[in-house]
């Protein structure tokens, strides 16, 4: 069978997706599946299973097949930049290595987490004051030079430097913070 | 040391204050899960990383008095021997994790031992606020004002969207786990409690016996707390908790009444007989003594004996385990050892009280 994307290369991973009765299948070959990564559907249901069962111990009974093998391996090179965790070590101890491990791993986690905290994903509980303040900041920040740039593409130059002003002030008000 | 002594020095002082509702509920607990944003989770940290992470925290918590917290005592467990280690365990101030797998670990209490903070368990500070009786609400104003002290000295790792960053994805979010511990000898007679657990597992929360997970319950002692900790804020969390506990006390209550009305005598009886056992045997085995203890406190609580103190159930359970029997021996000692010493303490204990009989005659 030849892989659909590129029509070329042998098609090596197959996917079929069900839902509500209503089945989509998907024949690609490994560099195509690759490329399409995390937008794949179910292309990292092995290893939420993996987590889901006991969120240890991963069910043999899922993995059987070349498929698998080859699936896994893409997730195997799946890595945390900051304290070089690979997924698949979290996925076998269940622990981040890092706080930074939340982003590293975040196309994969909402699943993972909607499972153990009945299906939910979003934190709506405390803010840390300190931080929390900053973090707001930061936002603003941040959104405030959009509208900069806004400005600037059209040409809006006095309207521009008006939220620039109103950048700079609230930078400063952060360096003052955290002088304190 | 004197029992007396001994004791006083082994029960954490706020054992000893009476709460709301403490015929049923024996004490709560909140815990928060905090970890800081510049250094790696404990579990994948080289030793080195460890202990920049205990310095960095007590070189920023230390010197800073604040009044809320009040005197704290930094307690590294490397100055300590296997069974002060145990002790510390069995009081519920640190976690079993903490004393065997955690390296450059320490527990930081304050003088009524309300407070203790482990550093270095699963993830930085595991911060624990423990009240006598059923003080949920105010358990969690504790836990959370130490919190904001703490986080006014030291950057969390926390992210907009999943809250406070730990290193399990079941802690999540808050954090938070607040449990609270209940003695229901009535509901496990009557045989009740069996169809209940099913439905609070249902309702998101979880059971378990008296030393945390995989433990089991001793002394008709159950722990119940949440289990998720993501989607709901603290205090939504505290109020379902706090739900259940309240429909499990009033059920706990009534089946009481229950058993004093149709089999009083029954009652009265196994509440002597527990205490013939305890104030006699010479040889006693924990699961045992855990068991008369439950009658005893029981007969108390119903007024069915009269002269002891309501907290000996939540002392005794504390004092008959393995390290505390062995730290009062001052040596250690094989199981039988513990089992002799065990009754012996209890008998000791016992007649420390001022046992009025005859409260049972009807």
């Amino acid at each position: 069978m030849q892989c659909q994307e590129c029509n070329h290369r042998q098609a090596t991973l197959h996917f079929t997706k069900i839902v509500n009765a209503k089945k989509t299948e998907m024949h690609l070959c490994e560099v195509c599946a690759k490329e399409k990564g995390d937008e794949l559907p179910g292309s990292n249901s092995y290893s939420i299973h993996d987590l889901l069962s006991g969120l240890l111990n991963l069910d043999p009974s899922m993995g059987a097949g070349a498929d698998y093998a080859k699936h896994m391996k893409q997730e195997e090179v799946l890595r945390c930049q900051k304290c070089g965790l690979f997924y698949k070590d979290f996925v076998k101890n269940s622990r981040f290595g890092c706080s930074h491990c939340y982003q590293a791993f975040s196309a994969n986690l909402d699943p993972i987490l909607k499972r153990v905290h009945g299906g939910n994903h979003t934190h709506t509980g405390k803010i840390p004051k300190r931080q929390g303040g900053r973090l707001k900041l930061q936002k603003e920040v941040l959104s405030l030079k959009e509208k900069m740039q806004k400005h600037i593409d059209n040409e809006e130059f006095e309207l521009a430097a008006d939220v620039r002003d109103r950048i700079r002030e609230l930078e400063e008000t952060e360096e003052k913070k955290g002088d304190q | 040391m004197s029992l007396e002594q001994f004791i006083s020095h082994a029960i954490s002082p706020w054992t000893k204050d009476s709460g709301p509702d403490d015929d049923i509920v024996m004490s709560t607990r909140i815990r928060l899960a905090r970890n800081l944003e510049a250094f790696p989770f404990p579990f994948s940290s080289s030793r080195d990383a460890a202990r920049a992470l205990y310095k960095h925290v007590y070189e920023h918590l230390s010197p800073v008095t604040e009044e809320q917290v009040g005197e704290l005592t930094w307690l590294p467990m490397e100055g300590l021997s296997e069974i002060e280690k145990t002790v510390l365990v069995e009081k519920h101030l640190t976690s079993p994790q903490l004393i065997s797998e955690s390296q450059q670990a320490a527990v930081v209490l304050n003088n009524d031992e309300t407070i203790s903070m482990m550093v270095n368990e699963e993830d930085h500070l595991r911060i624990q606020c423990l009240s006598p009786g059923f003080q949920l609400a105010e358990g969690y104003e504790a836990a959370n004002e130490l919190d904001d002290w703490i986080e006014a000295h030291l950057d969390y790792a926390f992210d907009e969207k999943k809250g406070y960053l730990t290193s399990c994805p079941t802690n999540v979010g808050t954090g938070m786990r607040a449990s609270v511990m209940m003695h229901l000898p009535a509901l496990v007679t009557t045989q009740q409690l069996n169809r209940i657990l099913p439905a609070v597992s249902q309702l998101g929360l979880v059971v378990r016996g008296i030393y945390g997970e995989g433990s089991e319950a001793r002394g008709n002692l159950f722990q119940i707390s949440n289990q998720m900790t993501l989607g709901k804020s603290e205090e939504d969390i505290i109020d379902e908790l706090r739900g259940v506990v309240l429909q499990l006390i009033e059920r706990e209550r009534t089946t009481r009444q229950e058993l004093l009305k149709h089999n009083q005598l029954q009652l009265v009886d196994q509440v002597y007989r527990s205490y013939g056992i305890l104030a006699n045997s010479r040889i006693i085995e924990s699961k045992e003594a855990g068991r008369h203890l439950s009658n005893l406190r029981l007969g108390i609580d119903l007024d069915l004996i009269h002269g002891i103190e309501g907290t000996i159930l939540n002392e005794l359970m504390i004092l008959i385990q393995p390290a505390f029997l062995q730290q009062y021996a001052e040596q250690e000692l094989s199981v039988d050892g513990r089992d002799e010493r065990r009754a012996t303490l209890i008998r000791e204990r016992l007649k420390l009280e001022n046992i009025q009989d005859g409260g049972g005659e009807t």
